[in-house]
This record gives C-alpha cells, sequence and structure tokens, in this order.
C-alpha cells in the first residue's frame, strides 16, 4: 500500500514522462495518444465531481463534452468561413482563440449543468440516471439535425485554435496545454474535496436527512456540486474537439456518457487520481488490444467486471488504501 | 407562566384509513423535559416527523419560538432552532466522528459554499465540534471511523452533532434506544444537566428514564394525547394505566 497522495503524483509524472518521452523520440502519434488520455481524464475528473462526491449516476454527462465540443466548433467554424455568427442582434465573428473558446465552453455547459440539475436533481436513484440520459438523447438529436453545423457529418476544423505564446499545432505544446489544465482541475477538485463544501457534499451523499436536520439543503449542495462537474466536463470537451479538428454529434452520444463512468469506476469513484489512471487504462487498451481486434471492448468489459466484482475503490483503491479524518 | 418553546396546536394526520395523529396539542416550557410515551404504533414517529419538518400534517400548527414554522422544511425550522436526534443513527458512516460533528458546527454557521479553505482547518467549527464531542465523551475518538464505532457511541455521536446546532429546543427520538443500563444511566444524568441550556422534547421507551427525567410526560394512544402531567399525576392515571402502563406490568 502507498500514500495515496504518492501515487497521484506518480500517475501525472507517469503521464508527462511518457509524452517528454516521445517528445524526445520524434513519436508524435505517443504525444496524440497521451493528450488524449489527458483530455478523457479531465472529462471523468469532472464526472468523477458528481458521481464520487455527491453520488449523481450521470448518464448525461456527454451532454457537457459535446457542449464544450460544439462551443469549440462554432466559435471556429464562423472565422473559418469568414462569416459572422449572429445571436439574436449581436454579430461576433467567431474566434480561434483557445481561452475565449474555454470560457464558452465552461459558461455553456455550466448553464445547460444547472438547468439539467435543477430539473433530475427532484428524483434520485434510476429515475436521476434516466432523466439525465433523456436529456442527453435532447442534444443528441439536436446537434444531428442542427444542418447549419454539419448535422449528422459534424464539422471539421482544419487549423487548430491558438494559445498566446505557443503553437497549439506541435503536438507537445498542447499536450502541455491539456496537461497543465488536468492538473489545474486536480487541485481544484481536491482542495474542494477537502472544503467545507466537499464536507457537507459528501454528508448529502450519505445521508441526506442529517443534511437538512443541521440546516443545510442537500439538493442545492448537489446542484453546485453537478454545475462545478458540468464545467469542468465541458471544458474537456472543448479540448477534446481541438485535439481531433472535429466536432460530431457522438460527443453527446449516450456511449460517451457510459464510457466516461467506465473510467471513474475502472480508475476508482471518488479518489482524485481515479478517473485518470481509468482513461489511461483506456485510452491503452483501445491502442494496444484495438489494433489486434475490434472487439477490444470485450477485454473492457471483462476488467470492468473484475473490478466491480472485487475491487469496489478501483485500480487506485487497490493501491492504496483511503486515509481517513485528513478531511 | 413563561411563553412555550415549542407548541404543536391540533396536529392531524392521516394515512389513508389510519388516523396517525388525532389533534395533538402539545408545548414545552423553557428549561423542561417533556417526555411524550406510547405503546408501539402510537404515532410517536409521526408525530416527530411533523415537528421537525419531515412530514407536512393535514391539519394544525407547529410554533417554535412564536413562529409559526408549520410551512417550513426540515432545513429551515433547524436553523430556527430546532436540533433533532434520531433513533436509528444517521450518520455519515464514512466520515470520521470530528468530521461529523464538524458538519453540525458548519449547519450552524450558515457558511457551506466555501469551496477551498480546509474544513478541518477552520478553527471555529473545529473548536466548537471538538467541544461538544468532549461533552459527550468522544474527546478521544476524533479520527475514528464512525462505521467502527460501538452503538452505544453512535448515540453519542447522535447527541454531538445537536449539541453543535446549539438549538432552542432538543426533538430526541428514543436516545436511549439500544443501550445497556449503565449507557442509559450515563445518558440520564446528562439530559437532566442538558435542559437547562434548551428544553427537551423526549420520545422514550425507557420508564426509567422517562420518571426519572420528565418534568411532564404526555401519553399518546392510537393518535391521541390522553393526558398530560407530572409523573406523579401520570403514574397513579387509572386511563393511563389502562391504556398503556397496565400492558407492561
Amino acid at each position: 500500500m502507498i500514500a495515496e497522495r504518492w501515487l497521484n503524483l506518480a500517475v501525472l509524472a507517469g503521464l508527462l514522462g511518457v509524452a517528454v518521452w516521445a517528445r524526445i523520440a520524434d513519436q508524435p502519434f505517443t504525444i496524440t495518444l497521451t493528450t488524449r488520455a489527458v483530455i478523457l481524464a479531465l472529462a471523468a475528473v469532472g464526472l468523477n465531481i458528481a458521481l464520487g462526491l455527491g453520488g449523481l449516476v450521470s448518464l448525461g454527462h456527454a451532454v457537457f463534452f459535446g457542449l464544450g465540443g460544439y462551443a469549440m466548433g462554432i466559435l471556429a467554424f464562423h472565422v473559418q468561413t469568414y462569416t459572422p455568427l449572429e445571436i439574436g442582434p449581436i454579430s461576433i465573428a467567431g474566434s480561434t482563440s483557445m481561452p475565449v473558446i474555454w470560457l464558452t465552453a465552461i459558461a455553456l455547459s455550466s448553464l445547460a449543468a444547472l438547468g439539467i440539475g435543477l430539473l433530475s436533481l427532484r428524483t434520485s436513484g434510476a429515475y436521476f440516471i434516466m432523466i439525465t440520459l433523456a436529456f442527453g438523447q435532447m442534444f443528441y438529436y439536436f446537434a444531428i439535425s442542427w444542418n447549419r453545423y454539419g448535422g449528422e457529418d459534424g464539422l471539421s476544423i482544419y487549423v487548430r485554435n491558438g494559445f498566446p505564446g505557443l503553437n497549439t499545432l506541435i503536438p507537445f505544446q498542447f499536450f502541455g496545454i491539456c496537461f497543465a489544465l488536468l492538473c489545474l482541475v486536480l487541485l481544484i477538485g481536491d482542495r474542494l474535496a477537502r472544503s467545507p463544501f466537499g464536507l457537507a457534499l459528501n454528508a448529502a451523499r450519505q445521508v441526506p436527512v442529517r443534511v437538512e436536520t443541521v440546516g443545510l439543503s442537500p439538493f442545492r449542495l448537489k446542484l453546485v456540486a453537478f454545475v462545478i462537474s458540468g464545467a469542468v466536463t465541458g471544458l474537456a470537451g472543448a479540448l477534446f474537439a481541438d485535439l481531433n479538428r472535429f466536432v460530431s454529434p457522438t460527443m453527446f452520444s449516450w456511449q460517451l456518457s457510459g464510457e466516461l463512468i467506465v473510467l471513474v469506476i475502472l480508475g476508482g469513484v471518488g479518489r482524485l487520481i481515479g478517473p485518470v489512471v481509468g482513461a489511461v487504462l483506456f485510452v491503452a487498451l483501445e491502442h494496444l488490444l484495438g489494433g489486434l481486434t475490434d472487439h477490444w471492448h470485450v477485454f473492457l468489459g471483462l476488467i470492468l467486471l473484475v473490478i466491480v466484482l472485487f475491487a469496489r475503490g478501483g485500480i487506485v483503491g487497490l493501491l492504496s488504501r483511503r486515509r481517513l479524518g485528513d478531511g | 407562566m413563561a411563553d412555550p418553546v415549542l407548541s404543536t396546536d391540533g396536529l392531524t394526520k392521516r394515512f389513508g384509513a389510519l388516523t396517525a395523529s388525532d389533534g395533538i396539542s402539545l408545548d414545552v416550557r423553557p428549561g423542561e423535559i417533556h417526555a411524550v410515551i406510547g405503546p408501539n404504533g402510537a404515532g410517536k414517529s409521526t408525530l416527530i416527523h411533523q415537528i421537525c419538518g419531515g412530514l407536512r400534517p393535514d391539519h394544525g400548527r407547529v410554533h417554535l419560538l412564536g413562529q409559526d414554522v408549520t410551512a417550513l422544511n426540515t432545513a429551515a425550522r433547524a436553523r430556527a432552532g430546532l436540533g433533532r436526534t434520531f433513533q436509528i443513527s444517521a450518520l455519515a458512516m464514512e466520515d470520521s466522528v470530528l468530521q461529523n460533528a464538524m458538519l453540525g458546527a458548519l449547519g450552524r454557521s450558515g457558511r457551506p459554499w466555501r469551496f477551498f479553505g480546509r474544513a478541518l482547518g477552520d478553527a471555529d467549527l473545529r473548536a466548537r465540534a471538538e467541544d461538544c464531542l468532549a461533552r459527550v465523551g468522544l474527546a478521544d475518538h476524533l479520527h475514528a471511523r464512525t462505521a467502527t464505532l460501538s452503538h452505544g457511541q453512535r448515540r453519542q455521536l447522535e447527541v454531538a452533532v445537536a449539541l453543535t446546532l446549539e438549538p432552542r429546543i432538543f426533538i430526541m427520538d428514543e436516545p436511549m434506544a439500544g443501550l445497556g443500563s449503565d449507557g442509559s444511566a450515563k445518558l440520564t444524568r446528562f439530559l437532566d444537566r442538558l435542559r437547562e441550556e434548551a428544553p427537551i422534547l423526549l420520545v422514550e421507551h425507557d420508564m426509567d428514564a422517562v420518571f426519572a427525567l420528565a418534568d411532564r410526560v404526555s401519553v399518546l394512544v392510537y393518535g391521541r394525547v390522553i393526558a398530560t402531567g407530572t409523573v406523579a399525576e401520570i403514574r397513579s392515571s387509572a386511563e393511563v394505566r389502562e391504556a398503556y402502563l397496565g400492558e407492561e406490568g
């Protein structure tokens, strides 16, 4: 057993190490693969705030991932086609600046999370799962029918968006941006879990009736957690679209929502680094086994089965015992 | 006579054909322990739920410190001064003893929307939580995981969480349940002193504790209060004997 803190650092150092090695060995594809793992990890870290801390099994997090993706796609599309983006009376040129796109993605996905949360958090258990799923499907079918932005075919963006002072077309530099954002969000997530809000949210997941009895509202606590969670997953969606330079309705699909849950469960629900471990394993399996067989998901399923049956704390839970009372 | 801290006025609650509360009027005055006793199924839990906000009565009002709180939810009533303990411990089992008590202190502070500082690093909250844990005798178990506590210790923690709220009145649902005779005696002494801080509405099956503690007793049978009075009055009431005490010999 190792202390969770060291495990967290080791996982991040490992990710960085792989990218640096690939940079030195001139393996751009490996850097891109690592970047993909980092971005999926970020999306799953977002989900873990709702799922791990708040106990909210959301089968609709693809909504936020997709909104982030389309925020990037739409803003960049208008610059690429030299057509202004008209929202009511306002007309803007679009944007190819990553920070602007990120903020838009975060704003849109938190707003969506607020609306979805307000409605779905009135239910719990299977009903909550079904309502979030239904929202996901609504967004998915809307995107398919939205021909202005490619409909089912999606949108291709030819040039990756820019970040001041960096050349984002160089894989290692784009990796650096994604990795830095992941570290930042992990840091925030860690602080959040230990904060007064985290303490109350943690209790609201376990015994909502107790939280009410001390004068707090479990509904509001979970709603705020859901919004933060959606914002993080939305940011990941914008990065994912930039990685592929492509957005399509599949970013809204319920399979994606399901995959995010799988990443969190593989790594360890409620564990800070759990989603990162899950994402790395997922991308590694996808790459290594995906080259051998199209049916690589079978192996993923087997691993998931073993984890759920024998290691409820996920891989992180196997490697490191949870410390208690250090809040 | 001082104004009551808590009063119910004709609380009535029906579940289908069953009348679980039938016009219950009772009050709790400053400094007193008012015990509610009654056989199983008499409607004690339904009464507590209506007082604490978990159930809305069909008719009747609940007043707390002169304010009508009938329309308020559980959280708002807690903020208004109700401190409740549960019959079956409702604690965050994965968390430490200290974290459970800090939750109460956090609720009391009314400032849960702080996302960065460490909760356990908040000196005010922590002092309040540790103080209340020490009072119930859990000072040596601050960092124990709540799931590892004995039944009796969980009961103590229940009381400690209510203490952190500094309520204007305690609503205690069978605090003695499952405690051994030693535990009951200790808790009885503790509650005896606690009434000076805030009055207690005590729902309890342990008759020794009730007769030792209560200033007044209300007897609930089939959702109705059939008698309210001092311990001596209740013990000598023929109606109460017939309806309740007699059954227990």
